[in-house]
C-alpha cells in the first residue's frame, strides 16, 4: 500500500534517533566543572550565593513520618548555626525519594542536574538510595543518609555490599548489627531457643528478618518458621496458627503498621500463642500509633536504635518540640542531625575561600567526611570505615509494660543495650 | 431547563416572531451557586487552599486564593449560561440576566462558604477532621476578625461570581481568546520550573526575569503581557485558522498526505532537539514518559484495538523487567548470564510472549467484566510471586535483583539521559508505526471486528480465539520491551514498582488521551505521567485530581483527548448528532440575521 | 457410541485439551497438597477447625459487600468499582460516631442501643454516597459501552478513596472496643469469637432481609422487572431511574453495615480499606453467581474459608514456604479455576439472556 512509503520513513527517523543515541552520550554533569583542581568537579559560588544541600527523604504516603522527622533535624542543624557558614546562606532542597526506587531516581536526577547543589543527606529508604547512588556517585556528588539501613549499601559480613558506591556514608546502623541485638536479647537474655520470623514484604523488614533469623541460628537458636504477610491482609489468624503450630517461643515481627495491628489484637486468640509466646517488633512500631493507641501490645519488646541520653540530645528535642509543635515522630531524627553537622564540618574544612568566592573541590569533600574519625555527635562518636558505615551503633530493646503510658515511657524503658 | 420549557410552541411559529426564552436560568444559578459553595468547602477541608498558599502563582496572589477565585468566576460562568436555543424560540442577548445569574451563584455559595467557615471557627472539628485548622480559617477570613472576615468572604464570593457571569457580555469570538489568554497566563505561572529551565538553556534568560519573578511567580507585566499576545496572536490567527483548515480538508488526498508527512517529519525533528533545550533532568521525565508511553501504546492494542479490558496489564511488564534482571545482573540470584541487552532481549520478548498467551488463553471463554477482574487477579499473582519468599531463590523477593547494567550499543552505553531519550524515542516512532501497520494489517481487522461485536464476527468467519491471543501477545511484547527498558534505566528491579496502580494508570494513560487513538497515547502518556513531575505541588491530591478527571473525561469526553475517529464516532454519534443539528441552527439563524457566527 | 466419542474428539481445539490439563493438573496438586498436610499432623484438628471459622469470619464481611456488587450487576449488567470505596466511607463515618459515643455512658449501658446508633450513621452515610454516586456519575452514562462508567468507576474509587484521605487524614482511625464483644463461644468443637458471631450474625440477617424485600415487597419486585428487561419494565410503568437508585442504596445499606462490621471485627478502618476487600467481594460475587443473593453468601464463604484454610492446606502441603504471603494468589487462582470448572459461577448466574 501507498501508505508504507511515509510509515518507512518515520521507520528510518526512528533508526537514525537509535544512531542519534549510541553518538550522543554526554558526560555526567557533575565533571562540568571538572578542572585539574578536582578530579570530580569542584562548586563555585559567588559572594553571597547560597550554600545548598539537597535533601531527598520520604515526605509522601505511607512513610512520610520518617522522611519529615528528618527534614526537620536538618532544619534545625541549619538553624543551629545562624542559617548560615563561611559567610554564605544555607539553602536547602527538598525532594521525595517515595521510599522506593523509581522516585529516588527522580529525586536524584533533579538534584544532579543543578551543579550548585554541594551535598545530599538522604535517602529515607535504601530502596531509594540505591539507584539515587548509580547516579549521584559517577557525578562526584556525596550523600550521608540518616536512616538507611540495608547492608548491601555499605558492607554484609565483611565483604562489600553489592550497591556499593563511592560517596555514600551514613550514620543510621547496619541492620545486620540490629539483627544480631535482637537475637541476642532473645537468646541470651530472655533464654528463648526457637523463634519464627514474619515480614511484610518490604525490603526493610525482610532484610531485618533475615539479620536476625542469621543472627539467631549463629548463636544455636532454632528458626522454626519464617513467614511473610502481605500488606492489606487484615486476618493473620492464619499465619499466627502456623507459628504457632511451629512450635516457637518468640516471634519477630519487624514489621509496619497496621498488619502488626491485627498480628498483637489476634494473638490473643490464636491458640497456642496467647500467653505463651512472646511478641517482638522492631523500630518501626515505636510510634505513638501502635504502643499507646493498642492495648494488646503491653509485654512486647522492641529493638530499635537507641534514643541518645546526653544533654546535647535534650537541648534538640526541646528545639524540635518549640519549632514543630511535637516531640520527634520517628527514631531517625538525630541520625539526620549528626549527618547534616559532618556535611557542614566538612564544607566548612575544605572549601576555599577568595575574596568572596567560595570554591568546594567534590572529591575533596567526599576525602573528608571519608575520614570523620571520632565525631561526637547526638548518636555517641562517629567513625566512618571504608565501607560508609560512620554510625557508633547502639541498638536497644525495649519494653511495653503497664507501667509505661506513652511512647516515651517506652523508649526509656530499656531492658538491653548492644553495641557491635 | 424544565422551566424553559413550560411554554410549548404552539402550533408552526410564524416568520420572525418567536416566543420568548428565558435568558437564563435561575434555578440552575442557584444548584451551580450550591456546587460551587460545597466545591469550595470541601476544597478547604481537605486542606488544599491551604497548603498551595505556600506557592505564589502570580505575584503574591497564591495558589491557594487562585483556586477559590478560578472556582468563583468559573462557577460564575458556568450559572450564567444561557441555556441551549430551541427551535422556535428567540435568541436571547446577553445582557443583565447573566449578571443577576451570576450574582446568584455568588450568593448560594459566598453563603454556604461562610456558614461553613463561621461553623469551623466556633466548633473545633480538628479530631474528627484534621485539615481544618485555625490556619485554613484565617485564609478564608483574610486573617480578619470573624465578622468581617465573613463579610470579606461573601463579598468575594459575589463579586468573582458576578464577574463570572459577565463573561458572558464579551463576544463569543473575543471570549474565545480570553479563555485562552486565561489558560496560558495559568498554564505558564504553574509550570514555571519548565519554563524557566527552558528558556536558560535557550540563552533567553532575559526573557525569564522579564516573566517571573525571583520567588518563581509569575510578575504582573509578565501575565498582563502574555494574555495579552496570546488575544491578539488567536483574533488574528484565527480567521486565518479557519481558511487554513478548510483549504486542507478540500485538498485531495495525495496532496493532503504530503503535507501530514512534511508536518509529521517537521514536529518529529523539532521532538528530536528537545533534549537540548530541556536539560537532563526533564529529559530524565520524558524518557519515563517514554517508557509508560510504550506500554500504553501495548495496552492501546488490547483494549483499544481488540476492546479487552486488561487490569492486569502490569505483569507483562514486570516479567519484562525481571527477565532483564535476570539475565542481565551480576547480582542476579539464581544464574547471572550477564548477556548484554540485545542479546537478553530476545528471550525476554519470548518470555512476554508466553506470558501474554498464558494469561489469554483462560481468559479467551470469559466475558468482558469477568475477564477485567481474572486479569486484575493475574496481574495481582504476577507481583505477588515476583515477591514472595518461594520463588526469593530467584527473584530476590522484596528486595529484587539491583545492579542492572545500562544498554551498550557497541561500545557505547546508554547511561544518561540524553542518549536514553533519543533510544526510547526512536522505540515509541518504531512501535507507533508498529500500531499503525498492525491497525491496518489482517489481525488488526479482525480485532476491530471482534471489538464490535464478537458473536457477529464469529459468525462471519474471523477466528476470535487467535485473534484475542495475538492481542494479548502483542500487548505483552510491548509491555516487556517497555519493561526491559525500564529494568536498564533505574537499575534496580524490585515488586513494588509493579502495583496495580501502575497497571491502572496505563489504562488511564489510554482511555484519557484517547482509545486506540496512537498520538492520542503520547498525549496521555505526557500529561498524566509527565505532568505530576513537574507540578510536584499537588503530588499529595494526585490521584484525587486523576479520579475526578476520569469522571469528568467520561461524562463530557469519553473519547479522549485526541479521538481516534473511528472511536469517537462509535461513542458519540448521537450527541454529536445533536450538537451538529443545534449548531447549524445556530448559525444558519445567525446568518440570516446578518451576524458573524 | 465410538462415533459419538470420535465425532467428540475431533471438535476438540486445543484450548479446549489445555482448559482438561488445567482441571486435571488442579485436582491433582489440590489432592496432594491437601493430603499431605492433613497427614503430617502439623496442625491439630482444633487449630484446622479454628481455621474454618476464622474462614468464615472474614467471608462474611466479604459477603455484605458482595450482596452491593451483586445487586448492582444483576440489574445494570455493570460491575460498581467504587463500591469498596462506599464500604470504606460506611466504616470511616460509623468510626467517626463511635468514638465520641464511646466517651458517653450510652455506650456501656446500653451497648445494643449505641451500636444502633453507630450503624445507622454508617448505613446513611453509605446510602448517600451510592445514591449521589449513580446519579452524578453513572445515570448519564447509562447508554454508553460498557467500557466508559466502568472507567468512571474507577475514577469515583479513586476519588473517594482521596476525598476522605483528605478530609479525615491518612492515619488509621481504631474501633473503641465493644464492651461485651470480647470472649469467645464454645459449639460444636468450633470455637467463635464474639465479634466475629456478631459479623456472621448480620450476614445472614442482612441476607435475610434482604431476600425478603427482592420477593416479598413491591419495590423487590419492580427491582426483578427492570433486572429482567428494562425497556418492558419502564413500558409497565415502572419508574426505571427510581428503581435504580433504589438498588444502589440498597447496596449502599449493605456495604455500611460491612463497614461497621468490619471496625468491629478487625479494629482500625483508613482510607485505603475499601480498595482490596473490594475486588474480594466482586470474586466473592462473581465466585458464587454473580446476580444471585445467595451467591453473594455461598462466594463471600467460600473466598474466606479458601483464603483461610487453602494455603495452609494446600500450599505448605506442596513444599511451599511462607504460604500465608500467597494468600491471595491462591484465592484469585481459585477464582480462575472455578470459572474454567463452571463459568457461570456456584450457583449459576441470575441475569437476563438477551443481554448476554
Amino acid at each position: 500500500m501507498k501508505e508504507r512509503h511515509w510509515l518507512r520513513a518515520l521507520a528510518l527517523i526512528a533508526v537514525l534517533a537509535m544512531v542519534g543515541a549510541a553518538c550522543s552520550e554526554d558526560t555526567p554533569t557533575g565533571g562540568d566543572n571538572g578542572t585539574t583542581e578536582d578530579p570530580l568537579g569542584t562548586v563555585t559560588l559567588g559572594e553571597g550565593e547560597p550554600i545548598t544541600v539537597a535533601v531527598i527523604q520520604s515526605i509522601s504516603g505511607d512513610t512520610a513520618s520518617l522522611g519529615t522527622d528528618q527534614v526537620r533535624a536538618v532544619e534545625i542543624a541549619v538553624a543551629d548555626r545562624g542559617g548560615e557558614l563561611l559567610g554564605h546562606p544555607i539553602e536547602l532542597q527538598t525532594e521525595d525519594d517515595g521510599c522506593e526506587a523509581s522516585a529516588g531516581t527522580t529525586a536524584a536526577q533533579r538534584v544532579v542536574s543543578d551543579t550548585q547543589i554541594v551535598g545530599v543527606i538522604g535517602t529515607s529508604c535504601s530502596g531509594a538510595a540505591v539507584p539515587a547512588m548509580e547516579i549521584f556517585s559517577p557525578a562526584g556528588f556525596t550523600m550521608i543518609s540518616g536512616s538507611n539501613t540495608s547492608p548491601i549499601l555499605t558492607q554484609a559480613a565483611g565483604e562489600e555490599g553489592i550497591a556499593h558506591q563511592d560517596g555514600y556514608f551514613r550514620t543510621a546502623h547496619n541492620d545486620q548489627i540490629q539483627g544480631a541485638a535482637a537475637a541476642t536479647f532473645a537468646f541470651d537474655e530472655l533464654g528463648v531457643a526457637k523463634a519464627a520470623t514474619v515480614h511484610d514484604g518490604d525490603p526493610y523488614t525482610q532484610g531485618l528478618a533475615d539479620a536476625f533469623a542469621k543472627s539467631f541460628q549463629e548463636l544455636g537458636g532454632e528458626i522454626t518458621l519464617g513467614t511473610a504477610v502481605t500488606p492489606g491482609d487484615t486476618d493473620m489468624r492464619p499465619v499466627l496458627t502456623e507459628i504457632a503450630a511451629s512450635g516457637a517461643e518468640l516471634v519477630f515481627f519487624p514489621i509496619f503498621q497496621p498488619e502488626a495491628d491485627y498480628i498483637v489484637q489476634q494473638a490473643g486468640e490464636v491458640e497456642g500463642l496467647g500467653d505463651t509466646a512472646i511478641l517482638m517488633g522492631a523500630d518501626g512500631l515505636l510510634s505513638d500509633t501502635f504502643v499507646e493507641d493498642i492495648p494488646e501490645t503491653e509485654g512486647m519488646y522492641f529493638s530499635g536504635p537507641a534514643t541518645p541520653n546526653n544533654l546535647r540530645y535534650r537541648d534538640f528535642v526541646a528545639k524540635y518540640e518549640t519549632e514543630y509543635g511535637e516531640k520527634p515522630i520517628q527514631a531517625f531524627h538525630a541520625h539526620s542531625y549528626d549527618a547534616m553537622n559532618i556535611l557542614l564540618d566538612a564544607i566548612e574544612a575544605v572549601a576555599v575561600e577568595d575574596g568572596g568566592t567560595l570554591t568546594i573541590g567534590r572529591g575533596a569533600l567526599r576525602d573528608e567526611i571519608a575520614g570523620t574519625s571520632e565525631y561526637e555527635g547526638l548518636t555517641g562518636t562517629l567513625t566512618c570505615d571504608e565501607f560508609g558505615d560512620c554510625a557508633d551503633p547502639v541498638i536497644e530493646v525495649v519494653q511495653n509494660t503497664e507501667a509505661q503510658e506513652s511512647i516515651t515511657d517506652v523508649k526509656e524503658n530499656v531492658l538491653f543495650e548492644y553495641r557491635a | 431547563m424544565a422551566d424553559v420549557l413550560e411554554r410549548p410552541a404552539t402550533g408552526a411559529p410564524p416568520e420572525r416572531s418567536e416566543l420568548p426564552a428565558r435568558p437564563v436560568s435561575l434555578r440552575r444559578a442557584a444548584r451551580v451557586g450550591a456546587i460551587g459553595g460545597v466545591a469550595a468547602v470541601f476544597l478547604s477541608s481537605i486542606g488544599m487552599v491551604e497548603n498551595f498558599d505556600a506557592r505564589e502563582l502570580i505575584s503574591r496572589l497564591s495558589l491557594g486564593y487562585f483556586i477559590l477565585v478560578g472556582l468563583g468566576l468559573g462557577m460564575g460562568y458556568i450559572g450564567a449560561t444561557p441555556p441551549p436555543r430551541l427551535e422556535g424560540y428567540a435568541t436571547t442577548r446577553p445582557g443583565a440576566p447573566n449578571l443577576l445569574a451570576g450574582a446568584i451563584v455568588g450568593l448560594v455559595g459566598g453563603a454556604l462558604l461562610a456558614l461553613f467557615v463561621w461553623f469551623v471557627s466556633v466548633v473545633d472539628v480538628r479530631d474528627i477532621f484534621p485539615n481544618i485548622s485555625p490556619a485554613m480559617v484565617e485564609l478564608l477570613t483574610g486573617a480578619r476578625d470573624l465578622g468581617p472576615g465573613l463579610l470579606l468572604a461573601f463579598g468575594w464570593s459575589l463579586i468573582l461570581c458576578v464577574v463570572g457571569g459577565a463573561m458572558h457580555l464579551i463576544p463569543p469570538r473575543f471570549r474565545r481568546s480570553v479563555f485562552r489568554a486565561l489558560g496560558w497566563v495559568v498554564g505558564v505561572a504553574l509550570l514555571e520550573s519548565l519554563v524557566t529551565t527552558t528558556l536558560e538553556r535557550a540563552q533567553l534568560g532575559r526573557l525569564r526575569d522579564f516573566l517571573y519573578e525571583p520567588v518563581g511567580a509569575l510578575s504582573y507585566t509578565g501575565a498582563a503581557a502574555l494574555g495579552a499576545i496570546v488575544i491578539v496572536v488567536d483574533q488574528v490567527l484565527g480567521r486565518r485558522r479557519q481558511t487554513f483548515r478548510h483549504r486542507v480538508a478540500a485538498l485531495p488526498w495525495p496532496a493532503r498526505k504530503r503535507l501530514y508527512v512534511l508536518g509529521g517529519a517537521i514536529g518529529l525533528m523539532g521532538l528530536a532537539g528537545l533534549p537540548h533545550l530541556l536539560g537532563p533532568f526533564l529529559t530524565e521525565v520524558l524518557n519515563l514518559v517514554g517508557i509508560f508511553m510504550l506500554m500504553a501504546l501495548g495496552l492501546n492494542i488490547v483494549v483499544g484495538f481488540a476492546g479487552l479490558l486488561d487490569l492486569g496489564y502490569v505483569a507483562f511488564f514486570a516479567v519484562g523487567a525481571y527477565t532483564t534482571a535476570a539475565l542481565m545482573s551480576p547480582h542476579s540470584p539464581r544464574f547471572s548470564p550477564e548477556l548484554p541487552f540485545w542479546v537478553a532481549l530476545v528471550p525476554v520478548l519470548v518470555m512476554g510472549v508466553i506470558a501474554g498467551v498464558f494469561i489469554g488463553t483462560p481468559v479467551l471463554r470469559m466475558r468482558g467484566d469477568y475477564l477485567a477482574i481474572v486479569t486484575l487477579g493475574f496481574g495481582e499473582i504476577t507481583r505477588l510471586l515476583f515477591l514472595s519468599d518461594w520463588l526469593r531463590p530467584y527473584f530476590g523477593g522484596a528486595q529484587g535483583i539491583i545492579g542492572v547494567p545500562s544498554i551498550t550499543i557497541g561500545p557505547f552505553e546508554l547511561s544518561s539521559p540524553l542518549a536514553f531519550f533519543y533510544m526510547i524515542f526512536g522505540l515509541a516512532v518504531l512501535l507507533a508505526y508498529a500500531s499503525y501497520a498492525l491497525l491496518n494489517s489482517r489481525t488488526g481487522r479482525s480485532w476491530i471486528a471482534m471489538r464490535e461485536d464478537e458473536t457477529v464476527a464469529d459468525a462471519m468467519g474471523v477466528n476470535t480465539v487467535a485473534a484475542k491471543l495475538s492481542a494479548f501477545a502483542i500487548g505483552a511484547l510491548f509491555a516487556s520491551f517497555a519493561g526491559a527498558l525500564f529494568a536498564t534505566k533505574i537499575h534496580s528491579v524490585v515488586p513494588s514498582s509493579f502495583t496495580v496502580e501502575e497497571s491502572i494508570l496505563v489504562l488511564i494513560i489510554v482511555i484519557v488521551g484517547g482509545i486506540a487513538s496512537v498520538p492520542g497515547v503520547a498525549v496521555g502518556a505526557l500529561a498524566l505521567v509527565g505532568l505530576p513531575e513537574v507540578l510536584r505541588e499537588f503530588e499529595e491530591y494526585r490521584f484525587l485530581v486523576y479520579g475526578a478527571l476520569l469522571i469528568f473525561m467520561m461524562l463530557k469526553r469519553p473519547a479522549g483527548l485526541i479521538p481516534s475517529r473511528r472511536r469517537a464516532a462509535e461513542l458519540q454519534e448521537d450527541e454529536e448528532a445533536q450538537d451538529a443539528w443545534l449548531k447549524e441552527a445556530t448559525k444558519a439563524d445567525e446568518t440570516a440575521r446578518g451576524e458573524p457566527s | 457410541m465410538a462415533e459419538t466419542i470420535a465425532r467428540k474428539a475431533r471438535r476438540l481445539t486445543t484450548i479446549d485439551i489445555f482448559l482438561w490439563v488445567v482441571r486435571i493438573a488442579a485436582v491433582v496438586f489440590i489432592l496432594i497438597g491437601s493430603v499431605n498436610s492433613l497427614t503430617s499432623g502439623r496442625l491439630s484438628a482444633q487449630q484446622w477447625r479454628d481455621l474454618l471459622v476464622f474462614g468464615v469470619a472474614q467471608g462474611s464481611v466479604y459477603a455484605l459487600i458482595a450482596l452491593g456488587y451483586t445487586m448492582v450487576y444483576g440489574v445494570l449488567r455493570f460491575i460498581n468499582f467504587a463500591h469498596g470505596e462506599v464500604f470504606m466511607v460506611g466504616g470511616m463515618i460509623g468510626y467517626v460516631v463511635s468514638t465520641p459515643l464511646s466517651r458517653t455512658s450510652l455506650w456501656t449501658d446500653q451497648t445494643i442501643l449505641a451500636m444502633i446508633i453507630v450503624l445507622l450513621a454508617a448505613v446513611m452515610a453509605s446510602t448517600s454516597v451510592a445514591v449521589l454516586l449513580e446519579r452524578v456519575a453513572y445515570r448519564p452514562l447509562r447508554g454508553a459501552p460498557r467500557l466508559v462508567p466502568f472507567i468512571t468507576a474507577i475514577g469515583a474509587s479513586f476519588f473517594l478513596q482521596y476525598a476522605i484521605a483528605g478530609l479525615f487524614g491518612t492515619g488509621f482511625k481504631n474501633y473503641p472496643a465493644f464492651p461485651g464483644l470480647s470472649g469467645v463461644f464454645e459449639f460444636a468443637g468450633f470455637r467463635v469469637l464474639k465479634t466475629q458471631a456478631v459479623v456472621i450474625g448480620m450476614a445472614l440477617v442482612a441476607m435475610g432481609a434482604l431476600y425478603l424485600f427482592i420477593e416479598r415487597t413491591r419495590a423487590g419486585r419492580a427491582i426483578r422487572a427492570v433486572s429482567e428487561d428494562q425497556e418492558t419494565a419502564r413500558l409497565m410503568g415502572i419508574n426505571v431511574d427510581r428503581t435504580i437508585s433504589t438498588v444502589f442504596a440498597v447496596g449502599g445499606a449493605m456495604a455500611g453495615v460491612a463497614g461497621v462490621a468490619y471496625g468491629i471485627v478487625f479494629g482500625q478502618i483508613y482510607f485505603l480499606s475499601g480498595f482490596v476487600p473490594g475486588i474480594k467481594a466482586f470474586t466473592a460475587a462473581v465466585l458464587g453467581g454473580i446476580g444471585n443473593i445467595g451467591g453473594a453468601f455461598v462466594g463471600g464463604m467460600t473466598l474466606g474459608g479458601v483464603e483461610s484454610i487453602g494455603p495452609s492446606l494446600v500450599l505448605t502441603g506442596l513444599g511451599i514456604p511462607s504460604s500465608n504471603q500467597l494468600k491471595d494468589v491462591f484465592a484469585f487462582i481459585t477464582l480462575v479455576l472455578v470459572l474454567i470448572f463452571r463459568p457461570t459461577g456456584i450457583l449459576g448466574e441470575r441475569l437476563s439472556e438477551e443481554r448476554v
